[in-house]
């Protein structure tokens, strides 16, 4: 038999508020903080966490791609993470946290990793 | 069958050996033995710690080797071929290499071991002396690491004094003409010296001198000199040199077969270098001998530049003309500041060495002549403006002492594709290490006719200028459209604020409105300065830096309200700094609501008009410099341009707004103003240039005009009007005859397209406030708005709220 964990959605915002091309902060009900991205190909969602400067400010990153992998520049010192792994392309070493999303009757949940 | 390789030591020298033979390949197990508890790290940049106190970014890329640290080797057996550290560790080798580097120094001086005293080597004895603090320091030695040690000292709050025994700073490296002028720039600094005397005693609060007198010292800092740690190889009956340090033959190797010893541990022909560069060369040779090859060490080069204490100071060849009938050719300008020395053979026709004081641009080219016929007469070459040019380097001349690269190395890598700096630096490792022949690379990249790519990023083949002129030449309004006709793929945090700004010079709107918004860096997004810890600081524009009183108490009732950090600015304004994204618009409703606009700190975009009090007050003032600062202040603010742009307005010759250091500088005569232009200050200071003198104030503003919307159109991406004048074909002449004689038939769509930003100027942060849509992106939380970021904290400090450094820990009081 399986073990079927839980998994623990937030809602966070109406899909039609999130700025295409741009990210924001949300808070789950764990207390973590995430970045919420809305894309050309959809919605991601990342750690808020930018691991090089420690300051929660992903979410106010410039999103764009880097050989056509889209991206988030991290607004402190310009690290790029990959939107879809969180995988930093500037440094392999380093990862931040992903997340579940989705749209949920107009509104965007983000679940527990 | 895979041998293991034992190395002992894991600073610069044996991280370099370890990392190259990784590199080479070989079936060779490495395992790497360590005294010291942290991954090695670049100890030659080690006074940059004090700048942030972060010890990562001294980190040296990590080998992927077994490696055991904070374990000290405490035994050898030659015999058996194996090592035992203090825990216990026993390690079989095939080849062992020591890389135990050396210890610093201490005269055996009465106090010399008091609480106060400490050395200056490893990132723990910077830690010390930062938790020990103080008011008054004394550093002992005036050499290299002395100075280093001083500025640290400086950097931390102390007022430091130097003594140093010989009769100038720097023996070593430097002639008594170049220690004169380096003695004289650092004693501007407010920097004590004390040549030719020794240190009699330490005591609690003091250093006494051989000649009597006392300085003040709650902290005192040995930099003596260094020592070779022989210790180990003593023990074991290595042959050890006269004066210290384990004897190696041309091969790096002991008197044990089995073991080689590198860097400042080692006696090489009778000398141990206290540089990272023969240690380099030594780990070297090594590595090709454990690979089967011969390599003999080459001799090593002593060369030196470095900046110590804002002074740049060079040294190379034979610096203090040793060799028999060797001439010195001298060129000293205490005035300028600089002091340049070369050292000719007795023939005057071959380069021997020289010393370089205080401008050092010559030094690249210069050391590489070392040994060779002179490019030019010996004169000529220390002369103000006449350095020898790269192109004329002999093939084998080396451009990177640190990693010995020569300048054949680098034009075959050009050949084989690298096209730009960071190619030839993964390429060859040139530029990797003290990075002062980065200059000479782009020289050579020119000179082997590759063309420095203009492109903006990866998504555009066009210049900034060049993307400007679509924009302007087509209806194009938007980054969507604009990338998917004259671009590939999303775009990104390069090419996105660039087309930002430049839709924003071309009057579309506010900065935040539809797409735009998307485009916009962090500061942008916010219009406001994003701090370390994630919170903003906020400028309000107080043109010209006149405020009233009523003014001064609305900021000062809003940093109370807020527990605003507050600080005067250089550019005479007022920054309020630990306001939060959601308190953002709050402050400003209370600034916008008393007559205040945004000051465009966050932007590049034009940011303050500094200026002297003027001919109102001033009893030397001839022109009113304070109305002329506002009333181009107000004629520019909002304008957005490839850089920030900043400007002063002085009212006499005096010169106390310090226009010459700004993009564009008025200095007021007795007839009307001189206009100043491409002055900067920050890294790289120019005095800007005279370009017309004596106009009215009309014809000052209509020239003005020309000059920032030119700049605006054609400068590069983060390219400040220095820059884009030096870099101008023509340059002075060339911007002279376009925007005074109107060469190009453009001033008038200049003037024009400056009238229209005029005409459209409108605050920024008012717009905010009034369009419920951007004021709801203000929220800390898109789900909690109103619920405060938990990693932001904030601790006191002389009375204000600072941020609490976010995971890099306060070294703790002793």
């Amino acid at each position: 038999m399986t073990a079927v964990q839980e998994r623990t959605w937030t809602t966070v915002c109406r899909y039609e508020d999130l700025l295409p091309g741009r990210g924001v902060a949300a808070l789950l009900a764990s207390g973590e903080q995430v970045a919420v991205f809305r894309t050309q190909d959809g919605l991601h969602v990342l750690s808020n966490h930018d691991p090089f400067s420690c300051a929660a400010v992903l979410s106010r990153g410039i999103v764009g791609d880097r050989g056509g992998v889209p991206v988030v520049v991290s607004p402190v010192y310009k690290q790029a993470f990959e939107l879809a792994t969180g995988r930093c392309v500037d440094d392999v070493e380093v990862n931040v946290a992903t997340y579940p999303v989705d749209v949920w009757d107009g509104y965007v949940r983000v679940g527990s990793p | 069958m895979t041998r293991t390789l034992v190395v002992i030591g894991n600073g610069m020298v044996g991280h370099h050996l370890v990392r190259t033979l990784t590199e080479r390949g070989g079936d060779w197990r490495i395992v790497v033995l360590a005294e010291e508890p942290r991954p090695a790290y670049d100890r030659v940049a080690l006074s940059s710690y004090v700048d942030g106190w972060d010890a990562g970014k001294l980190e040296l890329a990590p080998v992927d080797v077994e490696t055991r640290l904070g374990d000290k080797v405490v035994e050898i057996d030659r015999a058996a071929r194996k090592v035992v550290t203090e825990q216990g560790f026993v390690q079989d080798y095939d080849a062992l290499v020591l890389a135990t580097g050396s210890y610093p120094f201490v005269p055996p001086v009465p106090g010399h071991d008091r609480a106060n005293c400490y050395v200056y080597r490893t990132i723990e004895d910077l830690d010390a002396i930062r938790a020990h603090g103080g008011v008054n320091g004394v550093v002992i030695g005036g050499g290299l690491l002395g100075l280093e040690a001083a500025n640290a000292l400086r950097l931390m709050g102390v007022r430091p004094q130097v003594v140093e025994l010989a009769p100038r700073l720097m023996p070593l490296q430097i002639d008594e003409g170049g220690g004169a002028l380096l003695r004289r720039e650092v004693l501007r600094l407010g920097l004590d010296v004390h040549c030719g005397v020794s240190v009699a005693g330490v005591e609690d609060d003091r250093v006494v001198l051989s000649d009597g007198s006392e300085l003040p010292a709650d902290i005192v800092v040995f930099s003596a000199g260094v020592r070779p740690r022989d210790d180990l190889a003593r023990t074991v009956g290595l042959e050890i040199g006269e004066r210290g340090g384990i004897v190696v033959d041309e091969g790096c190797r002991t008197s044990d077969e089995s073991i080689y010893a590198v860097g400042e541990c080692a006696c090489i022909d009778g000398r141990v270098y206290g540089l990272v560069a023969p240690g380099y060369a030594m780990a070297d040779v090594v590595v090709d001998r454990l690979l089967g090859g011969t390599k003999a060490f080459p001799g090593a080069d002593t060369s030196t530049k470095l900046k110590l204490l804002g002074v740049d100071v060079a040294s190379f060849g034979d610096a203090h003309a040793t060799s028999p009938g060797a001439l010195e050719v001298v060129h000293n300008d205490p005035v300028s500041g600089s002091y340049k020395k070369i050292v000719v053979s007795d023939d005057a026709r071959t380069l021997l060495g020289g010393v370089l004081v205080g401008d050092a641009g010559a030094y690249a080219t210069l050391r590489a002549f070392v040994g060779r016929p002179l490019p030019a007469d010996p004169g000529s070459l220390i002369a103000p403006a006449g350095a020898a040019t790269n192109t004329a380097l002999p093939d084998d001349a080396q451009v990177c002492s640190c990693h010995g690269v020569t300048k054949a190395d680098i034009v075959k890598a050009i050949g084989g594709g690298c096209a730009d700096v960071p190619s030839l630096k993964t390429c060859t490792k040139a530029g990797t290490g003290c990075g002062s022949c980065v200059p000479t690379l782009k020289q050579l990249l020119t000179s082997c006719g590759v063309e420095q790519s203009k492109a903006v990023c990866e998504h555009f083949t066009q210049s900034r200028a060049e993307l400007f002129e679509i924009i302007r030449a087509t209806n194009i309004r938007t980054f969507s459209q604009l990338v998917a006709e004259h671009g590939t793929g999303s775009g990104c945090d390069l090419c996105k604020p660039v087309v930002a700004s430049i839709l924003a010079s071309l009057n579309s709107g506010h900065v935040l409105e539809g797409e735009q918004a998307a485009l916009q860096d962090t500061n942008d997004h916010f219009l406001a300065n994003l701090q370390r810890n994630g919170t903003y600081s906020v400028v309000p524009r107080i043109p010209g830096g006149e405020i009233t009183p009523q003014k001064l108490m609305v900021i000062a009732e809003v940093a109370q309200d807020f527990g605003l950090y507050t600080k005067i600015t250089g550019g005479q304004r007022i920054d309020l700094f630990g306001a939060t994204v959601d308190q953002l618009p709050l402050i400003w409703r209370r600034l916008v609501d008393a007559g205040f606009e945004s000051g465009h700190a966050y932007g590049k975009a034009l940011r303050t008009v500094k200026s002297c009090v003027g001919s109102t007050w001033c009893r030397y003032g001839v022109q009113d410099s304070v109305g002329l600062a506002i009333e181009l202040e107000l004629r520019y603010r909002g304008l957005r341009s490839p850089h920030k742009l900043k400007a002063g307005v002085s009212g006499c010759a005096r010169e106390c707004a310090e226009a010459r250091s700004k993009d564009f500088g008025v200095i007021a005569t007795e007839h009307g103003w001189n206009l100043y232009v491409g002055g900067n200050g920050g890294f790289t200071p120019r005095h800007a240039d005279l370009i017309v003198s004596d106009v009215d104030t009309v014809e000052l503003v209509r020239i003005i005009d020309r000059f920032v919307m030119f700049y605006v159109r054609t400068a590069d991406r983060l390219q400040r009007t220095s820059a884009w004048l030096e870099a101008m074909e023509g340059g002075l002449d060339h911007l002279r005859d376009v925007i005074v004689n109107d060469s190009l038939g453009i001033c008038a769509d200049l003037e024009a397209a400056m009238a229209a930003h005029v005409r459209d100027y409108a605050d920024e942060w008012r717009g905010v406030l009034e369009d419920p849509v951007k004021l709801a992106r203000f929220s800390s939380f898109v789900n909690a708005p109103g619920v405060p970021d938990p990693t932001i904290s904030f601790r006191e400090e002389r009375g204000q709220r600072v941020p609490v450094k976010l995971g890099i820990p306060e070294v703790s009081a002793r």
